[in-house]
């Protein structure tokens, strides 16, 4: 027996979703499940295909190939009035001719149901803007917009949220402010975020799992703990904060581990996290897993000698140095202001070490410098 | 410390700088004052000469009076040709309001074959010298053996309005936000249910606007209306008749009162947009 798709609850699935443009596949072959409750974040630069892939959901866009289901229910080709999906747009897409009680109860009379009067309210005792009710969009600040928008959707309980860069148009503060907020009312009320942002920081303070997306595929999905300490790619290794990646092969094993050759010096890291096919790969470190030490003092763990204080940075919470290698590449260094040690002067010659474990390793045909050319901050979408 | 003592320390600003200074601020306000004498002299004259009691000719001041305020189809004929034009007026400006939006909405939101050319070939009634518009759509009745007179005239109006209606609504459609709709499909609002609840009302003031323009146009077209209305009198007309004999003074109560009345239906219109945006 079929369901009417409006009732359909479960998890979102995604079959093989292609949406081409002409020749241009803005969506490329994707596969995913998105399990209920959860807040799952789409996270990619401008163009990868999030909010495509959003709109297909919402169903304001139709797959060229592909199928969507929720739950048992296929609703690709549903109209969206027809989903129990709701969106919260980008600029917000408030009703400016409607009230904001109007705005939120848009949905609700809609769908014909009785006590209106009381799910607003209720809802707008969530987003903390009683007051607001008989208001019109225009004279409500960005982060009230925000927050109405928010309120609009979910006083529909829909089986999925669906946020489009919710938080692009507001100042960083309030930004911060709203992702704790968001945060709080996704465990509130229970149900599915999906979230598109290009915001990396965003994506890894809300959700529970990530999909980086780009040109329109998913390049890795996880945990922001999971991404962050092992990504697959290159360009996770760039676009999920920051990597020193450096070109090295594989000389053998030692139980777990891997030796691998850097430029002549040996280093070694696990066997689980080298994503490469061959012996030739990049290990990647994160700039804050290093510790500087001057030349000729003892250190644990890998080492890579050789290395000259290029550039100092202090920024507070850390120093920020570029120490130049023997083999002509500048490695990223974060060191925490904690240990006492006075800062390293440019010119210096020092000896950078991490523990093993922190290495990983990806294949050795990669572009390093995928994920690193786009800065997140800068684009609207 | 008084402040009339002049402290010779600060300096003045020379006489010359001050003048130009002052005309620098007040410049766009001298102009606006001779660009509104200029548009108003003559809507001012004509509701000063409503009040002339002058008999058969409406040119020199005779004396005020109110009778042809009290009485303003005192004059033969005028109050038939009135109501005529604003039979035409409300007919015209219907039927072209409503094939002028749908029109917009077309033109305005959907990709189809041939939509370039129609919105260019939109213009073309605007373009084309009325004198042209009457003279061909009256042959064009005659061949078709209709005669000229209340219909023809409808429809050759609402042909010239429809354009500006097109103009009109096209430009407001424009200015809509898709995502508005999207919002409303996304909230469970059907396709009509999204033009009622979301189009339809934010489109609205452009819609009005269109209607307001088509019925002024319509009501005031004399050439058009000339080739193809055969005997029957509308206002314009009249006006054209009666100015080989001498215009009565009604004509200028109605003119001035047509005046009176769009402006009172812009200002209600700019309330009524300030209490929605309040």
């Amino acid at each position: 027996m079929a369901i009417d798709p409006i009732e359909a609850r479960g998890d979102l699935r995604l079959t093989r979703i292609t949406k081409s443009y002409g020749d241009f596949k803005a969506v490329d072959d994707l596969t995913l499940t998105i399990p209920k409750g959860s807040f799952f974040a789409l996270l990619g630069p401008s163009g990868c295909g999030k909010t495509t892939t959003l709109r297909m959901v919402a169903g304001l866009e139709e797959p060229t190939v592909g199928s969507i289901h929720l739950g048992e229910t296929d609703i690709t080709t549903t109209r969206p009035y027809q989903r129990p999906i709701n969106t919260v747009f980008q600029n917000y897409a408030l009703f400016p001719h409607l009230t904001i009680f109007e705005n939120i109860a848009f949905g609700l009379r809609r769908r014909g149901l009785k006590d209106v009067k009381e799910q607003v309210e209720k809802v707008l005792n969530l987003v903390e803007l009683p007051h607001l009710a008989g208001r019109k969009p225009t004279q409500l600040s960005g982060g009230q917009q925000q927050r109405i928008a928010l309120a609009r959707a979910i006083v529909n309980r829909p089986a999925l949220l669906l946020l489009d860069e919710p938080l692009g148009a507001l100042d960083l503060k309030l930004r911060r402010q709203m992702q704790i907020e968001l945060k709080w009312i996704q465990r509130e009320v229970g149900l599915t975020f999906v979230h598109v942002t290009h915001d990396q920081e965003e994506a890894m303070t809300m959700a529970d799992t990530i999909a980086v997306m780009n040109e329109g595929k998913i390049e890795q999905m996880g945990t922001p703990a999971d991404l962050y300490d092992d990504p697959e790619t290159a360009f996770v290794a760039n676009f999920l904060g920051q990597s020193n990646l450096i070109k090295g092969k594989i000389d053998g094993s030692d139980g777990d581990n891997l030796v691998i050759d850097l430029f002549g010096q040996k280093i070694s890291m696990a066997k689980s996290r080298s994503h490469a096919v061959d012996s030739s790969l990049y290990a990647g470190i994160r700039p804050e897993k290093f510790r500087i030490s001057r030349t000729g003092t003892q250190v644990r763990g890998n080492t890579l000698t050789g290395g000259r204080i290029e550039d100092v940075s202090y920024i507070g919470v850390s120093t920020q140095y570029v120490v130049a290698m023997p083999w002509g590449q500048e490695l990223m260094v974060f060191e925490q202001n904690d240990d006492g040690v006075p800062p390293f002067n440019k010119g210096e010659e020092v000896v950078i070490s991490w523990e093993p474990t922190f290495t990983f390793g990806l294949r050795g045909d990669e572009d390093v410098e995928a994920g690193t050319e786009v800065n997140p901050e800068e684009l609207d979408e | 410390m008084s402040t009339k003592v002049k402290d010779a320390s600060i300096p003045t600003i020379p006489f010359k700088a001050r003048l130009s200074r002052w005309f620098g601020r007040n410049l766009l306000r001298i102009y606006m004052v001779f660009g509104f004498t200029y548009l108003f002299i003559p809507v001012a004259y004509t509701f000063a000469f409503s009040f002339n009691d002058s008999g058969k000719s409406n040119l020199i001041w005779k004396g005020f009076t109110l009778d042809n305020w009290q009485n303003p189809c005192g004059a033969p004929q005028i109050c038939t040709a009135l109501g005529n034009s604003i039979k035409i007026g409300l007919l015209a400006t219907t039927f072209a309001t409503i094939l002028g939006t749908m029109i917009a909405f077309a033109i305005g939101r959907y990709h189809f074959k041939g939509r370039s050319s129609s919105n260019l070939l939109i213009f073309l009634p605007m373009a084309t010298p009325e004198i042209v518009l009457g003279a061909s759509l009256l042959s064009l009745f005659l061949v078709f053996k209709v005669n000229p007179g209340f219909w023809p005239t409808v429809i050759a109006h609402v042909m010239f309005c429809i354009s500006f209606v097109v103009v009109t609504v096209k430009a407001r459609i424009a200015s809509l936000d898709p995502r508005l709709e999207q919002a409303a499909m996304d909230l469970y609002a059907n396709e009509f249910e999204t033009f009622r609840r979301v189009t339809l009302p934010l489109v609205a003031p452009g819609i009005a606007g269109a209607a307001l323009l088509a019925f002024s146009l319509s009501f005031d077209d004399f050439i058009i209306t000339n080739f193809n209305s055969g005997t029957m009198m509308t206002f314009p007309k009249f006006v054209y008749v009666a100015a080989a004999r001498g215009i009565p003074a009604q004509a200028n109560v109605i003119g001035s009162s047509m005046f009176f009345l769009a402006l009172a239906i812009v200002i209600a219109g700019q309330i009524v947009n300030r209490r929605k945006a309040r």
